[in-house]
């Protein structure tokens, strides 16, 4: 089923794809022109398909559970923020604040995404093809953030219990967080995040790993399983 | 919140639909800003010619242009909303204090190849109250208000412009312009409101008489200017953007082989002949890019 933003209004498409019958075979969509509209599939609940054609603007599949959503496309600030579940796949770049808050599901970006990429994440995975700007990572509590290319000044401020993989260089780290050894489960959750992504060939031996020093909160090694 | 365009264009025969390709940005752009706006249009200077853009209050188009005749023999006027462009070929050191003495008229800009409107409104009103789609120029730039820093007024409304041929437009605010425009005055730059944005366009105008480029004073600017900002200036020769090094402050640019966009969001480049071809990028937090001759 296909949607045009050019004649379609936002409200009426965001409902449709928000209330779908669960007993209905018609489970995949196409949106068109969209314009760098904002909340374009914000709120969506059920195992459905959409593609949405073209850029998009703030909070594109906000709060997603279950949908697959892929933008052929830009987006723009706050991408998958708040996601609970599904995968949303940006095949262009990102604006800032992608994937912050998140308590699950995948965010895939195939290009760049700007400043605080997973911003207090809380249990999604973030694979970034490319590069991610100043302040990714930031408050970070749960999760993995995948980077092959370089990170911004500032990764991984303050983070909690998050953990960054990355290939390329860092410019600085934030406070608090600082390079882990790699372990062989760590190892096999990257191989994994990058085979889901479709970079089978990336060699894991050159992602480096980071995480919290533990010196700027309470942690406590009795809570570890909560995180 | 407030919203910032603007337009570079570098295939020449697009001309003619830059009010057109303006109007659509800013009209895209009025949920950012739905208090006030305005543009400032550049087009091919014509030599020792200058126009002075002016906004009247408090009397009609025909008494007003009748009182500046008197003072200036070779006025041509063109009378646009509440805005005049008064072209005429007397020197700004002249034509500047003629203007202050009427006190019908407030100065919005001047320069040879700028003309700058702005108004109270919403900005979908306020670009069909100028005609805006009519326009043709180079290059062009505008904003959308929604007003955090001074009241509600045209004197409040973007662009600023603090000397021949500049603007600015500006997404954000300023924490340190009380200070700055104090220290901008004795130098004996001219700040006519209390609005932040018109300290930063002051800051660059004091740069630009220093003899710096414009891209050179934006740097500076990084160091001097405290607060969040995304910048449009422009100059006769074209213009440049720079985000703070926090960048909360949107912005995107799409460059094409016939022009250069800048908006606050995507949205309001969406119309733009082939924007999906285009090269779609965010500035880099504290990092100036400009485009011009």
């Amino acid at each position: 089923m296909k949607f045009n933003l050019k004649k379609d209004s936002l409200r009426d498409v965001n409902n449709h794809l928000q209330n779908i019958d669960k007993k209905s075979n018609n489970r995949s969509f196409v949106i068109n022109n969209p314009d760098g509209n904002h909340a374009i599939c914000a709120g969506l609940k059920d195992e459905i398909e959409v593609t949405v054609d073209g850029h998009a603007g703030y909070y594109c599949a906000g709060m997603n559970m279950n949908a697959q959503i892929t933008i052929n496309g830009n987006v723009g600030t706050g991408v998958a923020e708040n996601m609970m579940s599904g995968t949303v796949h940006v095949k262009g770049n990102a604006s800032q604040s992608a994937g912050a808050t998140a308590h699950g599901g995948t965010l895939i970006v195939d290009g760049d995404t700007s400043s605080r990429c997973g911003i207090s994440m809380k249990g999604i995975d973030i694979i970034v093809k490319g590069s991610v700007g100043h302040m990714s990572a930031f408050m970070a509590q749960s999760g993995n953030l995948v980077i092959c290319g370089d990170a911004g000044d500032a990764l991984g401020d303050s983070i909690y219990e998050a953990k960054i993989f990355i290939s390329g260089k860092v410019k600085s780290l934030g406070a608090d967080c600082e390079e882990k050894k790699i372990t062989e489960k760590d190892k096999k959750i990257l191989k994994s995040l990058l085979d889901k992504s479709g970079l089978n060939d990336k060699d894991i031996n050159n992602f480096k790993m980071y995480g919290s020093a533990r010196k700027l909160y309470n942690f406590n090694i009795d809570n570890v399983s909560e995180y | 919140m407030c919203g910032i365009v603007g337009i570079y264009l570098k295939n020449k025969k697009l001309n003619k639909d830059l009010g057109k390709l303006l109007t659509g940005m800013m009209n895209n752009m009025a949920t950012r800003g739905p208090d006030s706006a305005g543009f400032a249009i550049y087009s091919p200077e014509k030599k020792n010619r200058y126009k002075y853009s002016v906004c009247f209050s408090e009397t009609n188009a025909k008494e007003i242009k009748s009182q500046i005749i008197k003072k200036i023999k070779d006025a041509k006027i063109k009378v646009i909303a509440d805005h005049l462009i008064i072209e005429t070929a007397l020197a700004p050191v002249k034509v500047l204090d003629m203007i202050k003495k009427f006190k019908n008229l407030s100065l919005v800009g001047y320069g040879n190849s700028i003309e700058i409107f702005k108004q109270v409104g919403n900005p979908k009103d306020v670009v069909k109250n100028f005609n805006l789609e009519k326009f043709s120029g180079t290059h062009a730039i505008g904003h959308t208000r929604m007003a955090t820093e001074s009241a509600i007024t045209t004197d409040g409304s973007h662009p600023y412009s603090t000397g021949k041929d500049e603007c600015l437009v500006h997404n954000g605010s300023l924490s340190n312009h009380n200070n700055l425009r104090r220290t901008l005055k004795k130098r004996g730059i001219e700040i006519r409101s209390q609005n932040d944005t018109e300290v930063a366009a002051g800051y660059i105008s004091n740069g630009l008489l220093n003899k710096k480029s414009l891209k050179e004073t934006l740097i500076d600017g990084l160091k001097d200017l405290d607060g969040f900002y995304t910048f449009i200036s422009g100059t006769k020769s074209g213009m440049a953007i720079v985000r703070d090094e926090i960048a909360c402050k949107p912005a995107v640019v799409a460059e094409t082989k016939d022009y250069v966009a800048i908006a606050s969001e995507f949205q309001a480049m969406a119309h733009l002949p082939n924007v999906n071809k285009a090269k779609i990028f965010e500035p880099d937090p504290g990092l100036v890019y400009s485009w011009g001759k």
